[in-house]
């Protein structure tokens, strides 16, 4: 009987369980550094979302598991690095609305670049390798090394300090609780996205037919539409998402460096396995888990930030192996 | 050969190392229902989705209205007219009854409209269910949805795998009124080891075994030839 609740509601018993955790470093901190924590985790969580769910997409899609996700996250934040220092003006300049179209053209140059750069690593390496996830871990981890070689050429091999448009730096100050600014901006674009993304699969033919090929690419085939065409759609489109996680995330942390993308593939990588594959909304839950934890378990037990998220995971696998969200959601 | 829609010829189909079907020929006439049997793992499924393009053929030719399609892709295949129901049904059990019904439509013309109309006419159950999840779908109503998808576009011909599988008998004749309404419209080539239903629905038979056809002919003349049936059917009366 028990047991039977436990697993029809596994769902929402693992989320009414991880809300009573999140509570629980009010145990070891204060109000206010627990919501400037909480705010930064969700910030944290919406770009992590970003990378997660354009992995998620192409894993679940096209079965490939894709070790080049993590360096299209950092070539998105190196494209609006440049594009920030080109624009210098519109960064510096004491204007919300300047700040945010300097912004907007960063998020498309961004999503423009690695767009095309996900376009020749479909068209080229992957298309070889469907199938095989051996072939595949080979050849995207040897995509991955050029494209990280590639950012050394062009952008130098050092950290450089990411230019901050005005208006995003700072902070606003709401009955003595300090909030970054910034943060929210990130928050609010993540959302964005998150509604963006489900719009198109839920409303549109075209994602109702990528919802399906999540499901059965051949029975996809089998009614009359060019699943390969839609295989290099949604791979863009996969990567140009990690370019826009990588251009928040530089943003949020003023830096770019070429390895900046390791840790959030990682944190991709659990974040998938935790939302389950295929899934956006699994995306987005296992995203804010995975920041949450990490910036709580940062302030609190330093050494074993990632390490939380890791156990998190296994936790979760074994009470739903498949992961809290169905393919397709 | 204007009476010929299909013509399979001396195809050879592999799986990985296996060499599943070893020289496939056979025909399917311009009307009517053409029944593959033969028993479990003979080839039967290889045979369609060689045909419909999801295996490549390393040997022999596939001719449709008189062109090749063996090396056309699945999708481009489809768009010639070719509808395709699995053994699985390829139900997406994720999307909404309605949902499997839009991924399927390839146009949303009026005529469209009117065969989407007439499909559900066939299958008024389907309407019942328009809103929910095609996974809560029993095994026949999934079965119902798999054709309809398949026949909701201009289709003159249709491949369907062992419709019958796990059904009780009363959908069962169900599916043969469907399908026998449904050959007014269409070629059909089903593969059926329910001799019941073949019996019921088919015109003409072929029989595989081992990746090869060892018999064939009109399946009037099966139903009435019990040695036949127990040789290579077996079954007994
Ligand atoms: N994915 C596969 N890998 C290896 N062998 C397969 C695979 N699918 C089918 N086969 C083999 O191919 C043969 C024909 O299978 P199939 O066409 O499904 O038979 P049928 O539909 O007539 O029951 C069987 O011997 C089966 O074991
Ligand atoms: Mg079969």
């Amino acid at each position: 009987m028990s047991e039977s609740i436990i697993k029809n509601h596994s769902r929402e018993l693992t989320i009414a369980a991880a809300i009573a955790l999140y509570l629980l470093p009010l145990l070891g901190m204060d109000m206010t550094t627990y919501l400037t924590l909480t705010i930064a985790g969700v910030a944290m969580g919406m770009m992590i979302f970003l990378v997660a769910s354009g992995m998620s997409l192409i894993f679940g899609l096209m079965d490939v598991i894709n070790f080049a996700h993590g360096v299209c996250f950092a070539w998105g934040a190196y494209v609006a690095f440049s594009v920030f220092n080109y624009f210098d003006k519109l960064v510096a300049a004491d204007s919300l609305l300047a700040n945010f179209m300097v912004f907007l053209i960063a998020v498309a140059a961004a999503v423009i670049v690695v767009g095309i750069v996900g376009i020749i690593m479909e068209r080229v390496l992957i298309r070889k390798v469907y199938g095989s996830h051996l072939f595949q871990i080979l050849i995207t981890f040897g995509g991955m090394v050029v494209l990280r070689e590639l950012i050394r050429i062009i952008w130098g091999p050092n950290d450089e300090v990411m230019p901050i448009p005005l208006k995003f730096q700072g902070n606003w100050n709401i009955f003595d609780i300090i909030i970054l600014k910034y943060p929210i901006y990130a928050i609010l674009l993540g959302l964005m996205v998150f509604i963006i993304i489900q719009m198109v699969l839920k409303r549109t033919k075209l994602g109702k037919i990528v919802r399906a090929g999540v499901e059965n690419p051949d029975m996809v085939q089998a009614m009359g539409h060019n699943i390969f065409l839609m295989f290099t759609g949604v791979f863009a489109v996969g990567t140009a998402l990690a370019a826009i996680g990588g251009l928040a995330m530089a943003i949020f942390s003023v830096q770019v460096y070429p390895d900046m993308g390791d840790a959030y593939l990682i944190f991709a990588f659990i974040v998938v396995i935790i939302g389950g594959l295929g899934s956006i909304t699994g995306s987005l839950v296992g995203a804010l888990i995975v920041g949450l934890s990490y910036n709580y378990v940062a302030y609190l037990l330093p050494p074993l930030a990632v390490g939380v998220n890791i156990l998190i995971m296994v936790i979760i696998l074994l009470i739903k192996p498949t992961g809290l969200f169905a393919a397709g959601k | 050969m204007t009476d010929t829609l299909l013509k399979v010829d001396g195809i050879h189909t592999f799986i990985g190392q296996h060499h599943i079907l070893q020289g496939v020929s056979f025909e399917a006439k311009t009307e009517g229902v053409t029944v593959l049997l033969g028993r479990n793992g003979a080839g039967k499924s290889t045979t369609l989705k060689t045909i419909m393009g999801l295996l490549p053929a390393k040997q022999g030719k596939i001719v449709y209205k008189g062109k090749p399609i063996q090396a056309k892709k699945p999708h481009q295949i489809a768009r010639m007219g070719i509808g395709f129901v699995p053994e699985n049904m390829g139900i997406f059990s994720e999307l909404t009854v309605e949902e499997n019904m839009q991924v399927a439509m390839l146009k949303d013309d009026i005529a469209a409209q009117k065969r989407l109309e007439d499909v559900l006419q066939m299958f008024t159950t389907l309407k019942d269910f328009w809103g929910a999840k095609a996974g809560i779908l029993s095994g026949g109503q999934k079965q119902m949805l798999a054709i309809a998808r398949a026949i909701v576009n201009e289709t003159s011909l249709l491949l369907i795998d062992e419709p019958t599988k796990g059904l009780a008998p009363i959908i069962i004749d169900a599916l043969i009124e469907a399908i026998n309404q449904i050959k007014q419209h269409s070629v059909v080539l089903l593969v059926e080891q329910n001799f019941y239903m073949a019996s019921q629905v088919g015109d003409d038979f072929y029989i595989l075994d081992d990746g090869m056809v060892v018999h064939n002919g009109r399946m009037q003349d099966l139903v009435e030839d019990d040695e036949l049936q127990s040789r290579y059917l077996g079954i007994t009366k």
